[in-house]
């Protein structure tokens, strides 16, 4: 594997290695000097044309200790700013021989296009509406670790199907292990024969978050949106919102996830966000262990 | 985990003489560490792992104490990362002891070019600073590419670089067998 544009293109057995390989990967978290040597005189290019916090840190966090060298772009402070189309701009970073290029963009595909351009690894940080592969792995390895198994969970997916990279992600993720997805959300944010994928669709989150092993909340995507999803936050959060009452439904041992940002009290209550049942810093923590595996593995050599 | 593809030519270690060889490096084991304080036997994943769980075993019979044990895997420290080998499957390492301090007793397989040793000497730096680090292999079979020697060998078996050495054990591959055969 040479990149990591996307869950869709992964079979089940890849998936499955890249979740082993980050057990590994976690204990160095937890040691007291965090570094192994690894990936020394590797060189790393963040690329993050969209705000980032957690996934840009984490990246470079999972990159650092590994010994990778690592450079960071935005597109403000770039030349893209003064008219440089983006293939350009990959093209000059290309001509510095980097070994890896981690890219998010609003554009979707954006990616895809970069690994047919580049000579170097591409890893999909993030692009527009279409995927969002590290963060459905951290989820699906918080998952693991809290359920023991990948297979036969429910797991219920809430709020705006529609613009969320990372449901589609974890959509292909989950049913490729053998889970039932559930979907629930406005049915504006509820892209059209979603069914396709494999996932069970409703408009009733009561009904999505009955018997969930999982509920894992979206955030709403208020840069993407047209304005007219829903009249306002306070009409969403009233039927979407995660509050005690919907998650009443669930099980009684089900753990509740946000890729995070989260909009407090529009899609999830302050308290359960707070509470015992939230894994939410548990994904953010996990996610260098799973990125610094998939750097491991797209940059450890000719593997299949 | 099996050794497939290997054509035995000749067995150097059977059964009995393997107890017996790790009978006497315990002895030695124990003659050299006994006076020391935070002794600490530590298995270099994967087949060093076994060997050092009975090494471990035997010292604390013989001894009457426990013994702080622990494994270490190596694959983030190889020097032959970027040599256009598939990454190497990474395990794990488990150190449940306090590094600083600890007269370490690394215990793998077979010794040969020595560059495992010190990809695990590099992991257990990064835990802490011991106060020395010794090294107990069952096997040596000789081409050291590193100024490495060890502190406990089990047997010297002269091979040539095109001969593989393998060591069987009950543990994973259900008998006792060191053997030498062509790959």
């Amino acid at each position: 594997m040479k990149h990591l544009l996307g869950i869709e293109n992964l079979n089940r057995d890849q998936i499955l290695h890249i979740l082993e390989t980050a057990v590994s990967f976690e204990e160095i978290n937890q040691r007291q000097i965090k570094k192994v040597p690894t990936l020394k005189g590797i060189s790393v290019i963040n690329f993050f044309a969209e705000p980032s916090t957690r996934t840009r840190m984490s990246f470079e966090v999972a990159e650092k200790r590994l010994s990778a060298d690592t450079y960071n772009i935005a597109v403000s402070g770039s030349a893209i700013t003064k008219g440089e189309t983006l293939a350009d701009t990959a093209l000059n970073l290309q001509a510095m021989s980097p070994d890896c290029l981690v890219i998010r963009h609003a554009v979707s595909g954006t990616p895809h296009m970069l690994a047919q351009i580049m000579d170097c690894s591409v890893v999909n940080a993030g692009d527009g509406f279409h995927e969002h592969p590290t963060q459905a792995l951290l989820d699906a390895y918080t998952i693991q670790k809290k359920k023991k198994r990948l297979d036969g969970l429910k797991i219920a997916l809430l709020g705006d199907i529609s613009h969320s990279r990372v449901a589609r992600s974890n959509i292909h993720l989950l049913t490729k292990t053998g889970s039932q997805v559930v979907l629930a959300g406005p049915a504006t944010m509820m892209p059209r024969d979603v069914e396709k994928l494999g996932v069970t669709v409703t408009n009733d989150p009561k009904e999505a978050v009955k018997d969930a092993d999982v509920v894992m909340m979206l955030r709403i995507q208020e840069e993407r949106e047209s304005g007219l999803m829903y009249p306002d936050r306070r009409e969403y959060a009233k039927f979407f919102c995660l509050d005690d009452k919907l998650l009443a439904h669930a099980r009684p041992d089900a753990i509740v996830m946000h890729p995070g940002p989260a909009n407090r009290g529009v899609e999830i209550e302050d308290h359960i966000m707070d509470g015992d049942r939230s894994v939410i810093l548990e994904q953010v923590a996990n996610g260098v262990a799973v990125r610094m595996a998939v750097l491991y593995l797209l940059l450890g050599g000719s593997n299949s | 985990m099996k050794r497939k593809g290997l054509k035995v030519t000749k067995v150097v270690m059977n059964a009995e003489e393997m107890e017996k060889t790790l009978n006497r490096m315990v002895h030695e084991i124990i003659e050299r560490v006994g006076a020391k304080p935070h002794v600490a036997i530590v298995g270099i994943r994967t087949r060093g792992v076994h060997i050092a769980e009975r090494i471990l075993d035997k010292i604390e019979r013989a001894e009457k104490v426990k013994v702080a044990s622990g494994t270490i895997d190596i694959a983030l420290y190889r020097d032959d990362f970027f040599k256009g080998l598939a990454s190497p499957e990474v395990g794990p390492s488990n150190l449940n002891f306090d590094v600083d301090g600890a007269n370490i007793v690394l215990v793998d397989d077979v010794l040969y070019t020595g560059r495992t040793v010190r990809a695990a000497i590099d992991a257990l730096m990064d835990y802490g600073r011991p106060a020395s680090i010794m090294y107990a292999a069952l096997v040596d079979r000789g081409h050291r590419e590193l100024p490495i020697q060890p502190d406990f060998i089990g047997k010297t078996v002269q091979t040539t670089r095109d001969e593989a050495v393998a060591v069987l054990l009950k543990e994973v591959d259900d008998e006792d067998k060191v053997v030498v055969g062509e790959r």
